[in-house]
């Protein structure tokens, strides 16, 4: 049984990039473009893993972190957090609200693979 | 027999204790420990009433006349009665206006009158000659009974001329001294009436001494002596009615003589209202005094019956008035009689002083100076004058020095030349009937609001020419001095203006018949001319400020000197600037109908306006201070308040530049702060800006960093996918370029370092290019796009190429939120007759919020707020836009399109051209 990847991005070129890096790397991957989609999808069948962006509109990555962490029901759902903001202290609200990575865009693609694999524990 | 030298010396001894007595209050006083402040010194010193004339003449009365003499006393005791309401109300008026003396209390009264004070000081001197002579001949008289000479005025002129000229200059010396030794006359004189109340003391003890000593060492007590006058027929007469002399009309009028006279006798008016410190000391000299006088009579009585038991009952009224005397010095009790006698000197002493205090001050303030500052000039400017005061005070001195010795002198020379023969009584009495001149104008002074100023000098004047008239012209005609032809047949033969029967009344004291006539005019003249005439304004407020005087304690103090509008006017501009100043000339103008001068004299509502005015400013203590320096030139001199007010506007003016200074740093260091907060928040928005650019330029390196990783990762990638994924990356490409040209844009026309190419430029051909270049987006979304462009031309100055941008941009964005299918865009443009074009960009979007339609064109704003699908772009172009128009003097907005999305509109001035200058820019209904 595969491990599964959400991937929720409001910038469809993006999404389409990770998906592909996602499938390739031999995860399920399921797509979500902003924060309402993305709990939507987390109810139907929560995912082993989230790349999240934190610019959306309406419900930013923060907020759909928060509300994952508040119930103990996807305590399972590692998040990667995705930024495009370089400002100083995002990284550390970003894992305060119990994010496990903090990835800044662009992103080397490799690394980020390398990175989702081990936290899933695979290969 | 006493020697000459024992008498002098006791003389000179006594004087000197009077001198210890008065520098010894007036000492206490400047330590704050005043020792008249007792209503029991407060009577003693109202007892200066009593003088020579009792101590001598009441027992020359009795001896002659009975109890003639009594009247003298129960005025008084009756006028006591009043005290505490007549002679506290006119109390309360000299304390509240600063009254100096009796002549200034009717001055200031009747509308500040110099006319007025200098009336009643002619009149209280002239009356107050007689007063003095008889002090002057009883001492002397007394003198000359201790030496020996056993009938002094027998014949009438036999006093040696040596002994009474001595007497009088010995006097004269010591009221000097005493008397004159301060020029100030506001603060009263402690010494003085510590003095006079010893005085009063000494001068009962004597006579009681002395009429004890008679009554039962000569005879055996009253019994002895009233059983024996009534044995002698001749002498029991003097117990009845009919032995004074007096008709009940005499005994009625002299009573009221002498009641008036605790008020309107100028020494009177001194000590009883001028030298008060409490006003409660009226309740106990209301009996106290009445007690005192009581005393003092007791033994007149016995020792004029004595006198005439031992005499053989005959005795003349000169050699009576000096019976208290001469039987203890017949009794051979020459000690007792030296003490009678210094008591004879205090009661004559005490007279002169406080007369002479009270009349020395009168003649110097309110008729010598008056004169000499009129003619000096009121003005003295504001030069040399500290170097004048001094001079000033000494000649004020001087003044009162020489009103004294010719008092005095006068006094001399009177009852040398004109009296000789009347005894001490009648001598007083006329005093009294001249004063008495006053009391109707003072009665009406503080009762009557309409008594005015002409009825106060008529009637002084007419009651005291009458006065001249029926008792002053027989004594001169009887003394030789003028023709006694007019005595018997009457002025000009008239027999109906005969001075002792005027108008053919006769059987009345001389006194009384004198009294009934010139009261009667003079309360006439009063009436009269007080119903008839009319007050002026001064004398209005001052009628008012006396009559109401309980009630109006709050209103300003009253001014009874005089100042020219001028220099209060100097005074104000000191406070209250020229501005200020003209203010108040102009209220004043229109209250009196017409505008002051600088050289008119201010009147007392002027000088209250000013004193308001200033008390505005520096408190009405101080005002009151400035006022009356000017007003009165007392106190200070006009030299050192200038001086005060220069220091005090310095220090204002330094004040108020201090207060300026630390205004402009508040000012300063809010600015510094709304600076500081501004610079905070661009600060702010300098960080958002950055962080937003930052994400959006690290929004497309994203994509296209991970498709080139990826192609290049994937070799094994499909042909579609390969392209697909190229395209992406050229697409992401363009827009981060777009971006970066976007962002440098912006900052240039932010820093104002945009290179605009201004030229005349045809709007249609601008919007028709915009057209073109847009065109590829409308054919690839499907879009209709309408044009309404009715001009053929629309000339406007501006930059060509940034136009087209601004279009470009309005367009791009409505393609960007026309629905997918059937979307449309409409572009206008109109010609406001006002000078004015505008462009339409409409679209059949979902428009925008009116929420946002400011915030829209402001940096980022779609990305961070806006609607819900995010639109795609920079985030910049609405912002350029706006900076776009407005560079060329427009305006744009957004509101509701007629196709139900969104409608840009931008306006921009026709080419400046006669008859479309200076139009302003039509306001949008938004």
């Amino acid at each position: 049984m595969g491990k599964r990847v959400l991937v929720v991005d409001d910038e469809p070129n993006i999404v389409t990039s990770l998906e592909f890096l996602m499938k390739k790397a031999g995860f399920e991957v399921e797509v979500a473009r902003d924060g309402a989609e993305a709990l939507e999808a987390l109810g139907r069948t929560p995912p082993d893993l989230m790349l999240l962006d934190v610019m959306m509109p309406e419900f930013d990555g923060y907020e759909v972190c928060a509300r994952i962490r508040e119930d103990p029901a996807w305590a399972g759902t590692k998040i990667v957090m995705l930024t495009a903001r370089g400002r100083e202290g995002e990284r550390e609200r970003g894992l305060d609200l119990g994010a496990d990575a903090y990835v800044t865009k662009p992103f080397s693609t490799r690394e980020l693979v390398q990175q989702v694999k081990e936290m899933l524990g695979v290969g | 027999m006493l020697p000459v030298w024992l008498v002098a010396v006791a003389s000179f001894i006594y004087l000197g204790t009077l001198f210890a007595v008065a520098s010894f209050g007036d000492r206490r006083a400047d330590a704050g420990r005043s020792v008249i402040g007792n209503p029991v010194v407060y009577t003693l010193s109202l007892a200066v009433y009593c003088s020579a004339w009792t101590y001598y003449g009441s027992v020359g009365v009795a001896a002659t006349t009975g109890l003639a003499f009594l009247p003298i006393y129960l005025g008084p005791t009756l006028a006591a009665l009043l005290f505490p309401f007549l002679l506290l109300k006119v109390l309360r008026i000299t304390k509240t206006y600063g009254i100096t003396s009796i002549a200034d209390f009717l001055a200031a009264r009747y509308g500040k009158s110099g006319l007025v004070g200098g009336l009643v000081t002619v009149v209280a001197a002239v009356g107050g000659i007689p007063y003095i002579s008889l002090q002057l001949k009883a001492v002397a008289a007394s003198v000359t009974v201790v030496m020996g000479d056993a009938t002094p005025f027998a014949p009438a002129f036999s006093l040696g001329a040596d002994t009474a000229l001595t007497v009088t200059l010995v006097l004269a010396i010591f009221a000097i001294f005493f008397g004159a030794r301060h020029v100030d006359v506001t603060e009263t004189h402690q010494g003085m009436v510590l003095a006079i109340a010893f005085e009063s003391v000494v001068k009962l003890l004597a006579f009681v001494v002395a009429g004890s000593f008679i009554t039962y060492g000569i005879f055996d007590g009253f019994g002895d002596i009233a059983g024996r006058a009534m044995a002698d027929e001749r002498v029991r007469e003097l117990f009845t009615m009919s032995g004074t002399g007096l008709s009940y009309i005499d005994w009625f009028l002299l009573t009221m003589l002498s009641g008036m006279m605790m008020l309107v006798l100028p020494r009177q008016f001194q000590v009883a209202v001028l030298e008060n410190v409490d006003e409660n000391h009226l309740r106990t000299a209301s009996w106290l005094f009445p007690a005192y006088l009581l005393v003092i009579n007791v033994f007149v009585m016995p020792v004029a019956l004595a006198g005439l038991l031992l005499d053989g009952g005959e005795e003349g009224v000169n050699a009576a008035d000096l019976l208290i005397l001469r039987l203890p010095m017949d009794a051979g009790q020459e000690i007792l009689a030296l003490v009678t006698y210094l008591g004879g000197l205090s009661a004559a002493t005490a007279m002169v002083i406080v007369a002479t205090v009270a009349l020395s001050t009168m003649v110097s303030n309110d008729l010598v100076l008056p004169v000499l500052l009129r003619r000096g000039g009121r003005h003295r400017g504001s030069h040399g004058d500290a170097g004048e005061r001094p001079a000033l005070t000494g000649l004020i001195l001087n003044i009162r020095r020489a009103t004294i010795l010719v008092l005095l002198m006068a006094g001399y020379l009177f009852f040398k030349h004109v009296s000789g023969g009347l005894g001490l009584a009648s001598t007083g009495l006329i005093a009294f009937a001249a004063v008495a001149q006053f009391a109707p104008a003072i009665i009406a002074a503080i009762y009557w609001r309409d008594a005015n100023r002409t009825g106060a000098v008529l009637g002084i004047s007419g009651g005291f020419l009458i006065w001249l008239y029926t008792l002053i012209c027989p004594m001169l005609a009887r003394a030789g001095a003028i023709d006694d032809g007019f005595l018997v047949e009457g002025l000009f033969g008239v027999g109906m203006l005969r001075p002792e029967a005027l108008f053919a009344l006769e059987g009345l004291n001389p006194v009384s018949h004198a009294l009934v006539w010139s009261l009667s005019l003079n309360l006439l003249l009063l009436v009269t001319a007080s119903l008839l005439g009319r007050q002026d304004n001064i004398e209005r407020v001052q009628a008012l400020m006396f009559v109401e005087v309980e009630s109006s304690h709050e209103t300003a103090r009253l001014w009874h000197g005089q100042a020219r509008v001028g220099d209060l006017c100097d005074l104000m501009i000191r406070f209250i600037g020229p501005g200020g100043v003209n203010r108040v000339l102009d209220i004043d103008g229109q209250r009196r109908g017409r505008r002051l001068g600088a050289r008119d004299t201010a009147d007392a509502e002027f000088v209250l306006l000013v004193e308001r005015q200033l008390a505005r400013v520096i408190g009405s203590s101080s005002a009151r201070v400035m006022v009356a320096s000017v007003v009165d030139g007392e106190g200070i001199g006009p030299d050192q308040v200038m001086e005060i007010l220069d220091e005090t506007s310095q220090v204002i003016e330094y004040s108020q530049r201090l207060e300026q200074k630390s205004k402009a740093l508040e000012a300063a260091t809010a600015e510094l702060r709304e600076a500081n907060a501004r610079l905070t928040e661009l600060d702010g928005l300098k960080d958002e800006f950055i962080a937003t650019v930052s994400h959006e330029l690290r929004t497309p390196l994203t994509s296209i960093r991970s498709f080139s990783e990826i192609l290049l990762d994937t070799p094994e990638l499909p042909e579609e996918e390969r392209s697909a994924f190229l395209a992406i990356v050229v697409r992401e490409s363009e827009r981060l370029t777009r971006l970066i040209n976007d962002v440098l844009d912006l900052s240039k026309i932010e820093a104002g370092r945009m290179d605009w190419q201004m030229a005349e430029i045809d709007l249609r051909e601008v919007i028709d290019e915009a057209l073109d270049a847009a065109s590829a987006l409308f054919t690839e979304g499907g879009i209709a796009v309408e044009t309404r462009l009715r001009l053929s031309r629309a000339s406007i100055v501006g930059d060509r190429d940034r136009l087209v941008q601004l279009i470009v941009n309005l367009l791009a964005n409505a393609v960007k939120f026309v629905p997918g299918e059937n979307g449309r865009v409409c572009v206008e443009l109109f010609d406001h007759a006002n000078g004015w074009y505008e462009v339409r960009v409409d679209d059949n979007g979902p428009g925008v919020p009116r929420d946002f339609r400011r915030a829209i064109f402001e940096k980022f704003r779609q990305a961070s707020e806006g609607p819900k699908e995010r639109p795609k772009g920079t985030g910049l172009g609405l912002t350029i836009s706006r900076h776009i128009v407005e560079a060329f003097g427009g305006r744009i907005w957004v509101e509701t399109s007629d196709l139900g999305g969104a409608s840009f509109r931008f306006t921009l001035r026709h080419m400046p051209a006669a008859g479309h200058s200076g139009e302003t820019e039509p306001r949008a209904a938004e």
